[in-house]
C-alpha cells in the first residue's frame, strides 16, 4: 500500500511517501498555516513520485500542527512516530533525543520500537531550536550557520537558561570582544547540558539516536555527546524521522 | 445571566474589568462543557450556577449579611467549615482558578509564585471577584510559604485569621490542631457574636458530612464502566461544592447521583466501556481551571477520579458524629482533618497510599500527576509518587502547568503520547 506521513513542525513541515520499498521526501516551511504547509508537502510528494492522490492508501499526520490538518486519516503524536521511524532505521536504539523548533524530547523505546517513557521540556524555549534561532540572530547569523561557525577550543559558558537572559548574556560577551566561535560553542554546551539533564532524569540506555532539525547542527551533537557520555547516531535524514514513522504506521494500519 | 451590575457596583467592583471576565466565560463553558454529548440532566443545576457564578450565590450571601450574618472566605480543605456554620456564619470558597486574575497578583507577588495564589490575590486587588468583596473575614492556613505571605498582604484589606496547620502528623501535632480549632471557635464566636453550642456544632458536623457523603456517592458512580458522567462534569460539581450552600449542594448532587445510578443499571455511559481511565492527582483545580480534564477527555480517555483538594481529599473522610461536648467534637474534627494527605506534610506516605488504593478502586489505566507551576511541595513529591507507582507497574506522567493557554498544544502532545503508551 502507498502511504504518506506528514510531520507538521513549528518551523518546517516534512513529508514522506512510501511505495513498494521506495520513498520520496519533501520539506516546506510551516509558516503561518500548518494546513497549507501540509497541503504543499503532499503536493510536492505526489509531483516527485508521480503517484496520483487517489492511489495513496492512508495519510497519517504528526507534529505540532497535526490537529490543524483535516485531511488526515489519523493523527499520532510525534513521540510515537519518532520511535517508529528510528526503530526502522536503527533497531538497536533504546533512547531518542529529539530537538525540534519549539520543544525537546527524550524518548525511551523498547525492543519493538514501542514507547516506554518520554520526557519533554516545560513551556520554555531553553534547549530548543527556537533558543538557537534567537541566539543566532543576536550573533548576526542564520541558525543553519551555527554548527559550522563554532570553535569548541574554548567554550564560553552561557549560564542563563532563560532565552531572554541568555540573549543579553551573549550581547555582553560580544561587547567584551569575545570571538563568536567560542560563544557559539558555549551556546551549544548550554543546550547540551539542558537536554542531557532531562535525559538523565529519565534514564539513558544505549544506543542513543539524535533526531529533529537541530540534529543537523554538528556543534549541538558534539555538546550532547560530551554531556551524555555516549556517541549519538544521527541519520542523514534526521529531520524526517517523524514523517517516516507516520508513513510506516500508515502503511501498516 | 441576570443583571447584577447594581450589586457588583455596590460591592465596589471594577465593572469594566469584570465585564471582560463575564464575556469570556460563556464561550469557554460552551466549548468545554455544553458541547459534551449525553450529559446527565442533573448537571442542569450546576450549569445554572456557572452561568450565574458571580451573581446568584453572591446575592444569597449578601441577603445573609443583610440579616446580620457573617461570611467567611476560605481557600483550603483544612479549614473546618463546621465551626463557621455552627455560629450561623457561611463559609465560601474564593476565586483563584483563572489566568484572568494572574496579572493582578503579579503586581505584588514574585513571578515564581504559583498561579493559584497569584490569581487569588489578583482577584482581590483588581476588584473582580464578588466573593472576595463580600467575605467579612478570610480564613487562611499555613499549607505553603506562598500563601503564608499572601495572607499578610490580604490582611491590609480584610480581617484575616490564619489557622496553623501542622507540618507533621505526630500525636502532639494532632493535639496542636485541636488547639487551633478551639482558637478558631473563639474567633468565630467573637466575630459573629454567636456562641457555638455542642448542639449547633453537632448539627453543622452532620450538615457538612452530608455534603461529603453526596460527593462520595458521586465518585462511587464513576467507578462504573462505562462511566456515567464525564470527569469534567464531576470536577465541576466538586468545584461548585466549595461555594454553594452545603445542604442544597448535597441535595442537588444526590439528585444527579440517582440519575447516574440508573445509567449504571442500564449500562449507559458517556464514554465507551473500554475508554482509557485516568486518575488525576496533585494540586487543586480551582474553577474555571478545566484545562487538563478537557485535554484528556477530548483525546478519547476519561478522568474517573481526582486525588486532590478538588477531589477525594475534600470529602473522603467524615467527622465522627458521636461527640456530645465541644471537647469531644473538636477532637473528632481534628482527627478527621489530619487524615487528609497534603504534600505540605512531611513525610506524607498517606497520599501515595491513597493514589495506589484509588487506582485500584477506580480501575485506572494510568495516573497523571499534575502540579501547578512553582508549587514546590507537589512538584517535589512527584518524584516519590513516580517511584512508588513504578514499583507497582502503574503508568504515571508528571505535568507542570499553569492557567495560561500557551502550553495547551504541548500538553495535548504529552497527554496523547501517554495515552498511546497506555493503549498497547
Amino acid at each position: 500500500m502507498i502511504s504518506i506521513g506528514i510531520d507538521i513542525g513549528s518551523v518546517a513541515t516534512k513529508g514522506i511517501v512510501l511505495c513498494d520499498g521506495l520513498q520520496w521526501r519533501a520539506i516546506v516551511p510551516t509558516g503561518w498555516s500548518p494546513r497549507d504547509a501540509a497541503q504543499a508537502a503532499i503536493g510536492q510528494l505526489l509531483n516527485l513520485s508521480g503517484i496520483e492522490r487517489h492511489q495513496v492508501g492512508q495519510i497519517f499526520v504528526t507534529g505540532y500542527g497535526r490537529v490543524a490538518f483535516d485531511q488526515a486519516d489519523k493523527t499520532i503524536t510525534e513521540i510515537k512516530c519518532h520511535a517508529r521511524g528510528i526503530a526502522e532505521l536503527y533497531p538497536e536504539v533504546r533512547t531518542i533525543v529529539d530537538i525540534g523548533g519549539q520543544d525537546s524530547k527524550v524518548i525511551s523505546i523498547g525492543e519493538k520500537g514501542q514507547v516506554l517513557d518520554f520526557a519533554m521540556n516545560d513551556k520554555c524555549a531553553a534547549g530548543t531550536g527556537r533558543f538557537l534561532e534567537v541566539m543566532a540572530t543576536a550573533l548576526g547569523l542564520d541558525v543553519s550557520e551555527l554548527g559550522y561557525a563554532e570553535d569548541p577550543s574554548r567554550k564560553l559558558a552561557i549560564s542563563s537558561m532563560c532565552t531572554v537572559f541568555a540573549e543579553s548574556e551573549i550581547i555582553g560577551l560580544l561587547a567584551r570582544g569575545n570571538p563568536k566561535g567560542n560563544i557559539i560553542a558555549g551556546l551549544h554546551q548550554s543546550v547540551g547540558k539542558r537536554v542531557a539533564a532531562m535525559a538523565r532524569r529519565m534514564g539513558i540506555k544505549e544506543a542513543v539516536a539524535f533526531t529533529g532539525g537541530v540534529a543537523i547542527n554538528q556543534g549541538v551533537k558534539r555538546a550532547l555527546e560530551e554531556e551524555i557520555g555516549s556517541a549519538l547516531i544521527v541519520s542523514e535524514a534526521c529531520q524526517f524521522t517523524g514523517a517516516l514513522g507516520a508513513a510506516l504506521l500508515a502503511s501498516q494500519d | 445571566m441576570a443583571d447584577y451590575r447594581q450589586m457588583w457596583s455596590d460591592l465596589g467592583m471594577d465593572l469594566d474589568k469584570h465585564d471582560l471576565l463575564c464575556e469570556a466565560l460563556p464561550d469557554a463553558f460552551q466549548g468545554v462543557y455544553l458541547s459534551q454529548e449525553n450529559r446527565p440532566q442533573g448537571m442542569d443545576f450546576f450549569n445554572f450556577v456557572v452561568s450565574e457564578i458571580h451573581g446568584v450565590r453572591p446575592a444569597e450571601l449578601m441577603e445573609h449579611q443583610k440579616a446580620g450574618g457573617k461570611v467567611f472566605g476560605t481557600f483550603c480543605v483544612y479549614v473546618p467549615d463546621e465551626v463557621i456554620f455552627a455560629a450561623g456564619g457561611i463559609a465560601t470558597g474564593l476565586c483563584g482558578g483563572s489566568q484572568f486574575w494572574v496579572s493582578g497578583g503579579e503586581k505584588v507577588l514574585p513571578a515564581n509564585t504559583c498561579p493559584l495564589i497569584k490569581a487569588s490575590v489578583g482577584a482581590r486587588l483588581d476588584k473582580t471577584c464578588p466573593f472576595f468583596r463580600i467575605a467579612d473575614m478570610y480564613v487562611g492556613e499555613t499549607t505553603c510559604d506562598g500563601k503564608k505571605k499572601a495572607w499578610e498582604i490580604l490582611s491590609a484589606e480584610v480581617p484575616v485569621h490564619v489557622i496553623d496547620v501542622p507540618q507533621m502528623k505526630r500525636k502532639k501535632d494532632i493535639e496542636a490542631f485541636q488547639g487551633e480549632i478551639l482558637d478558631f471557635i473563639k474567633i468565630v464566636e467573637d466575630f459573629t457574636g454567636n456562641k457555638i453550642t455542642p448542639e449547633a456544632l453537632a448539627k453543622s458536623i452532620k450538615l457538612i458530612n452530608n455534603k461529603r457523603k453526596a460527593l462520595q456517592r458521586l465518585y462511587a458512580a464513576r467507578k462504573a464502566a462505562p462511566v456515567p458522567i464525564s470527569g469534567k462534569d464531576a470536577l465541576l460539581v466538586t468545584q461548585i461544592a466549595f461555594y454553594d450552600d452545603p445542604a442544597r449542594c448535597a441535595e442537588m448532587t444526590n439528585i444527579l447521583c440517582n440519575e447516574l445510578e440508573e445509567r449504571i443499571q442500564a449500562k449507559e455511559g458517556v464514554f465507551p466501556a473500554d475508554a482509557l481511565r485516568i486518575l488525576v492527582t496533585g494540586t487543586p483545580l480551582a474553577i474555571p481551571n478545566w484545562k487538563l480534564h478537557h485535554i484528556v477527555e477530548t483525546a478519547g480517555a476519561t478522568v474517573v477520579v481526582e486525588e486532590s483538594c478538588t477531589g477525594t481529599r475534600y470529602f473522603e473522610q467524615l467527622v465522627d458524629e458521636s461527640g456530645s461536648t465541644i471537647e469531644e467534637q473538636v477532637k473528632a474534627l481534628a482527627e478527621r482533618y489530619m487524615k487528609t494527605n497534603c504534600a505540605c506534610f512531611t513525610p506524607n506516605p498517606g497520599r501515595i497510599d491513597d493514589i495506589i488504593r484509588l487506582a485500584d478502586e477506580y480501575k485506572v489505566d494510568g495516573v497523571i500527576d499534575v502540579s501547578l507551576q512553582f508549587c514546590n511541595l507537589y512538584s517535589t513529591e512527584s518524584y516519590l509518587v513516580k517511584q512508588a507507582l513504578a514499583d507497582r507497574g502503574i503508568p504515571v506522567m508528571h505535568i507542570e502547568t499553569d492557567y495560561s493557554e500557551q502550553d495547551y498544544e504541548q500538553l495535548r502532545t504529552r497527554v496523547e503520547a501517554f495515552l498511546e503508551i497506555l493503549r498497547k
